[in-house]
């Protein structure tokens, strides 16, 4: 009788233990965030969306072209991500025998692994070495590398979640294989891998590490593709460690607006997913 | 299977359909087409995996000549010298990943057993999508708030205490500054544990009732049950979880980079500054204005990518020994 209680009193501290634990994780992730959010929101303002940075040193302006510069590197990183990472998802659900789907799932999970920072220097030696100046092409092929893995694994994840029935019927009905690709199973699977390039987009839209020595900064209008350009994380970077009171804001600020924006696809995409469940 | 094989057994067309006999004739054509593309793009994987190995390879040639083995256990950087060693930026990677890990293991399977084990389905599932969520959080932000929350909160608070309960052991010793290997490894600490909580949880849940009901049938209580069925069952998948985690710190760069204080001294303290890898390369890449510099910033670069690559490798062969054995038992 005694040994049972010892042993319920065992089970009780020890799951007492794990709940510290959650309590522990998630109390201090929230902290942390609800601090960006209270800290960043106030220094938010028109000016942060509207203005050049002010020159070095003085208070005031915006990052205008740090969130222009932004945009820009994603809709190169989409365009290089995008199609590489879709189309190797349907060859991997979709044809593909034995050994070589199996290294092109192993390499991709070893890319995906691939310290940015890393990514960054493959970029800066193919691009930026070749033509001698930063541009947004470069940091766009940078985020660009970096999407394809999460692309075509989350492509191939929800292609493979369409019931074969569904094949069977396309090709019963005379539809050629890559008809009944694109007109069906795609499309059956279109929500989540929508989704999944959502989350990949807002992944790369934080990544910093690549673009320091592949698109740079810049503290004006970068126009085209071919000039140094500014991003947001790249700012938020250099704000924090830069000397000035007003930098430091402005940096908060920027972390807001990067993590709002973040946030907003993750949950979209969540969305989407959960409601093709029902 | 080949494409368009199966196709070729309807594709002969009846006599008078002439648009059934075009289709037919484009679909034929459109099938290798859409194969070769798909395959072009499965492809260009490997492509890009290889160039990127040749690429370091290749750019890295001068700082290999030059310093060949020697680079990786020299503690000498001096660029004005010309004398690089990876050394110190080989531990301060290492040292820092390894606090992380060693604190954010423990809590974060804690937490998944929580979550997997106790939580209520709901509540679980609502904690776990919080929990991935801060999982997107952009490495930049948590390099902002180890700056401006972290630092002064561990200089305040949490370093003092430490040092007044056991500041005589050396690796707590010396005068902190705010900035060391010690803050860069808690900052990757917070980063990590959500990656740890996700992929334990999911792991501990696709342990079958059955062994559960087993265990609780045989009289064990909830934490034996946990302790000697669930979490042997899990162990691969844990494992694999927590080496995937420690590629991630170990390549980690713009937190680490911010709070870390920057100075390649290898240290017996953790309260002292140190560097990383990726911090040296993310704070010098721009500034290295001679070839042998940016090859030796290169060279480091490879080895961190050597470093992550073994890593995980290993994990995702832990993976797939996982996966495979279930799949022989079923």
């Amino acid at each position: 009788m005694f040994r049972l209680m010892r042993r319920r009193m065992t089970s009780a501290v020890m799951f007492a233990m794990t709940g510290i634990c959650t309590v522990v994780v998630i109390g201090a992730l929230f902290f942390i965030l609800g601090y960006l959010f209270w800290k960043g929101g106030r220094y938010v303002n028109w000016d942060f969306f509207t203005k050049l940075p002010a020159p070095v040193g003085e208070a005031g302006g915006g990052m205008a072209n740090a969130i222009i510069g932004s945009a820009k590197l994603l809709l190169l990183a989409t365009l290089i991500g995008m199609p590489i990472g879709f189309l190797g998802g349907v060859y991997l659900a979709e044809y593909g025998g034995k050994t070589f789907p199996f290294m092109v799932r192993y390499v991709t999970d070893l890319l995906n692994g691939v310290p940015s920072i890393v990514i960054g220097i493959f970029a800066y030696t193919v691009v930026v070495l070749k033509v001698r100046h930063f541009s947004a092409w470069a940091g766009g092929f940078a985020l660009g590398i970096m999407m394809i893995p999460i692309a075509l694994r989350s492509t191939e994840e929800f292609l493979r979640q369409v019931p074969n029935g569904l094949r069977e019927a396309a090709l019963a009905l005379g539809a050629a294989r890559w008809q009944m690709i694109l007109t069906v199973v795609v499309p059956a699977a279109l929500r989540g891998i929508v989704a999944g390039m959502m989350l990949d987009v807002a992944r790369v839209a934080g990544e910093t590490a690549p673009l320091l020595f592949t698109s740079f900064g810049n503290r004006f209008w970068s126009e085209g593709f071919d000039k140094p350009t500014a991003s947001l994380p790249v700012m938020i970077f250099n704000y924090a460690i830069g000397p000035y009171e007003d930098w430091h804001r402005q940096a908060w600020a920027a972390g807001f607006v990067l993590l709002a924006m973040v946030f907003m696809f993750n949950v979209t995409a969540r969305l989407l997913v959960s409601w093709r469940r029902h | 299977m080949i494409p368009g094989e199966m196709h070729s057994e309807l594709g002969n067309p009846e006599p008078g359909a002439p648009l059934q006999a075009r289709l037919s004739g484009l679909a034929r054509l459109g099938d290798p087409l859409f194969y070769g593309l798909t395959l072009a793009a499965a492809a260009s994987i490997m492509v890009v995996t290889g160039w990127l190995v040749y690429q370091l390879f290749a750019h890295s040639a001068q700082a290999r000549h030059e310093f060949g083995w020697k680079f990786l256990i020299s503690q000498d950087w001096d660029p004005v010298a010309g004398q690089f060693g990876a050394l110190p930026f080989i531990f301060g990677t290492i040292v820092t990943s390894a606090v992380a890990i060693l604190i954010a293991g423990p809590l974060g399977v804690g937490t998944a057993i929580f979550l997997a084990e106790l939580a209520p389905r709901r509540l679980s599932s609502l904690l776990a999508f919080l929990v991935d969520l801060l999982a997107a959080v952009p490495s930049v932000i948590y390099g902002l708030l180890g700056i401006f929350l972290l630092v002064p909160l561990l200089s305040g608070t949490v370093v003092p205490a430490i040092q007044s309960v056991a500041g005589s052991l050396p690796i707590f010793s010396g005068k902190f500054y705010g900035v060391s290997v010690f803050s860069a490894g808690v900052v990757l600490v917070i980063m990590v544990v959500p990656f740890i909580v996700s992929i334990s949880r999911e792991v501990l849940l696709s342990v079958p009732v059955e062994q559960r009901e087993a265990s609780f049938a045989l009289g064990s209580t909830h934490w034996e049950t946990v302790w000697n069925v669930v979490l042997p069952n899990a162990r691969r998948g844990i494992y694999a979880s927590i080496f995937l985690t420690l590629a991630r710190a170990l390549g980690e760069t713009m937190a680490v980079t911010m709070v870390i204080g920057n100075t390649p001294r290898i240290s017996k303290s953790l309260f002292a500054p140190g560097y990383t890898i990726s911090a040296v390369i993310a704070n010098e890449f721009t500034e290295a204005t001679d070839n042998l510099y940016l090859s030796a910033l290169i060279e480091l670069a490879l080895v961190l990518f050597a470093i992550t690559f073994v890593i995980n490798g290993l994990a995702r062969l832990a993976i797939l020994a996982t996966t495979q054995r279930h799949e022989t038992h079923v």
